[in-house]
């Protein structure tokens, strides 16, 4: 599976984290423009395979910390919690709610719901590809 | 009140990703599956609660008003399916403790049981005909995956059948769903009927309920295309066949039965007079398939096809009474049929084996289990006092009514092929000895393990389900009976969905 490959190797180092903020950004933007959960945890997963590619699941496993399967499970769980919170507010569920915060020198912060959503959305696609791609990575072997 | 409606969606959403999230802790995943199926259950009998109280009701997800939203509705029938759902979603975790093994339950078992209750419950609530269709999918996407579980040859071979039948069911049901949207420019059921019973086109509306008779028809295992039924049915593990024959063709029928009260009742010369004919031949293909067979699953699997035509026929006559008896004969249905299936997990179990031929002796070793298999199948061959006699009295007396003779004719006979089918495992199984040459062959499972007793515990609830909505069958007809009156006159439906949307 590992190809020693110098060039990939350096270029999978630097690749992970720039591509990981990137999917932040995208997964932040995304509520109205384009971007969002989807297209973030591609992103996401993007980064990661490329890593996989250079070093191997061992070290991809490792840093994921968690089974990509409990990963989906976790985001799963987030977007179908994100639907509830509406109902103590006495909406129907998945109403979106806001939260403004002023922070200092930050500015202005949104929080909302959808956000819990998008994020658990975020969860389910990395989840999922990562747990196909290092099925048929192991599987290979 | 409206969160109520909501609820028995959300919370097997919320419960198989939960049981996801803790994927490597199996017993934690079985504390969860029985809490929160309960917990369905209370749901189930407090949605029922809430609308025989208030009538329809409905919520609408996000705050987006009907007809531009989604809408969740419940009316009678859909309570009632909700409450089955609970009960069958209880009972199956149960038996599943002492049935599915550590392997299939390291393959996601419960995560997908969530997923597929999910599914049948989002089914059951919805008010939208394209969320209908991603309700179906979500139900379909977690049974391919049940079906496989384990993936051995015999799995693979009737899921083959099972998804591509399926596959081509769901794209039936899409291009139906797109006829309507071209059509009227809504998919809101409710908004649907209103702007058909308006519609001058009355052809092209006739073609469409065409289309999702077939496709509804598929997924209910109606004649002609419900080969796929008897072909994988008894491939997966017997909780999983059990979950299945409880509410997978149920659900085709309830959509069946809500499209064709709500949606299509306009031409109902046509569009029914062709349902009676499909009832009709369902009934006959499913049992003469049956007494082909001497498996004890595939059994089984058939008499569900054959159910199904006593369930359409109620449809097809569309009185009140006959809707009413097509309505108990669903709940009856389920109960029976998944506890049929129970029981021969538990003969399996016992002998190590599914085949009639080499089954014998259980009645001298285990009279108990004799007895709730025969309150079961002696309920679905329609013997009184027990729940499968109303069901199919309802309906003969219905049809006398507009003496609708052939297909009373038709019940009546394939009433006794049932019984027929019924005795002949009966004589196999529990009556005749146990053939020499299966008692060494066949790997016997320790029947001492504790896990035995534990399998008595669904079967006992179920029969004693089906005695009590037999012998109290009074209150449970009422009820049949307002959930038909509610299907044949929708305003309150309409109103519940639609009105909404001036209240605000």
């Amino acid at each position: 599976m590992t190809s020693y490959s110098l060039i990939l190797r350096t270029a999978a180092r630097f690749l992970l984290p720039l591509l990981l903020m990137f999917s932040i950004f995208l997964l932040l933007r995304g509520h109205d423009l384009p971007g969002g959960g989807f297209i973030a945890g591609l992103v996401a997963s993007c980064a990661f395979v490329v890593y996989l590619f250079a070093f191997d699941v061992a070290p991809v496993r490792r840093m994921l910390r968690l089974d990509p399967r409990s990963m989906v499970g976790v985001g799963l769980l987030l977007a179908a919690l994100s639907g509830v919170p509406a109902v103590f507010f006495g909406e129907a569920f998945f109403t979106g709610l806001w939260l403004e915060l002023e922070l200092p020198r930050i500015g202005e912060i949104k929080l909302s719901t959808p956000l819990v959503f998008d994020i658990g959305v975020y969860l389910v696609v990395l989840g999922s590809v990562m747990a196909i791609v290092m099925a048929l990575a192991e599987g290979e072997e | 009140m409206t969160l109520l409606v909501g609820l028995p969606v959300v919370l097997p959403l919320v419960l198989g990703a939960l049981s996801l999230a803790i994927w490597r802790f199996p017993v934690a995943q079985r504390v969860v599956a029985l809490v929160g199926t309960a917990v369905l259950l209370l749901l189930g009998i407090a949605l029922l609660w809430a609308v025989i109280e208030h009538g329809p009701m409905a919520t609408a997800l996000g705050e987006w008003r009907a007809p531009f939203g989604i809408v969740l509705v419940a009316d009678l029938l859909s309570a009632i399916m909700v409450l089955m759902a609970g009960i069958m979603g209880f009972v199956v975790a149960l038996y599943s403790l002492g049935t599915v093994s550590r392997g299939h339950e390291s393959f996601g078992y419960f995560p997908l049981l969530h997923l597929l209750l999910a599914g049948v419950c989002g089914s059951f609530l919805t008010g939208d005909i394209f969320n209908l269709y991603v309700w179906f999918e979500v139900m379909l996407l977690s049974s391919f995956a049940l079906l496989v579980l384990g993936g051995e040859r015999a799995q693979m071979e009737g899921a083959i059948k099972y998804v591509t039948i399926n596959l081509f069911s769901s794209a039936m049901l899409l291009t139906a769903v797109g006829l309507t949207y071209g059509l009227v420019g809504t998919l809101n059921m409710a908004d649907i009927a209103v702007k058909f019973d308006g519609a001058e086109d009355g052809g092209r509306v006739t073609v469409i309920a065409m289309l999702f008779m077939v496709a509804f028809g598929i997924k209910a295992a109606a004649f002609p295309l419900f080969f796929w039924l008897p072909a994988s049915y008894h491939t997966p593990p017997v909780a999983v066949s059990a979950l299945f024959a409880a509410l997978l063709t149920k659900v085709g029928v309830y959509a069946m039965f809500r499209m064709f009260t709500l949606v299509f009742d306009a031409d109902t010369a046509y569009t029914h007079n062709i349902l009676l004919w499909i009832a009709g031949f369902t009934m006959v293909t499913g049992v003469l398939g049956a007494a082909a067979q001497f498996e004890f699953r595939r059994i089984l699997s058939f008499h569900i096809v054959s159910q199904i035509g006593y369930m359409l026929m109620g449809l097809a006559l569309f009185t009140p009474l006959a809707l009413a008896g097509g309505l108990y004969a669903i709940f009856h249905n389920i109960i029976v049929k998944t506890n049929l299936f129970l029981v021969s997990g538990v003969a399996y179990r016992l002998q190590g084996t599914y085949q009639l031929k080499q089954l014998g002796g259980l009645y001298r070793s285990h009279p108990g289990l004799g007895v709730l298999f025969l309150l079961s199948a002696l309920s679905m061959a329609g013997i009184p006092p027990l729940s499968g006699f109303f069901a199919k009295f309802i309906l003969v007396r219905a049809g006398l009514e507009i003496e609708a003779w052939v297909i009373v004719a038709v019940a009546l006979a394939v009433g006794i092929g049932t019984l027929f089918s019924m005795i002949k495992i009966w004589a196999e199984v529990f009556w005749k000895a146990r053939p020499e040459e299966a008692t060494t062959g066949a790997p016997v499972m320790d029947v001492a393990s504790p896990g035995l007793h534990w399998l008595y515990v669904p079967i006992v609830l179920l029969a004693g389900l089906t005695v009590l909505i037999g012998v109290a069958g009074q209150p449970i007809f009422e009820v049949s009976m307002q959930a038909a009156e509610q299907l044949l006159d929708n305003s309150a439906y309409i109103e519940a969905v639609l009105g909404s949307e001036e209240g605000s």
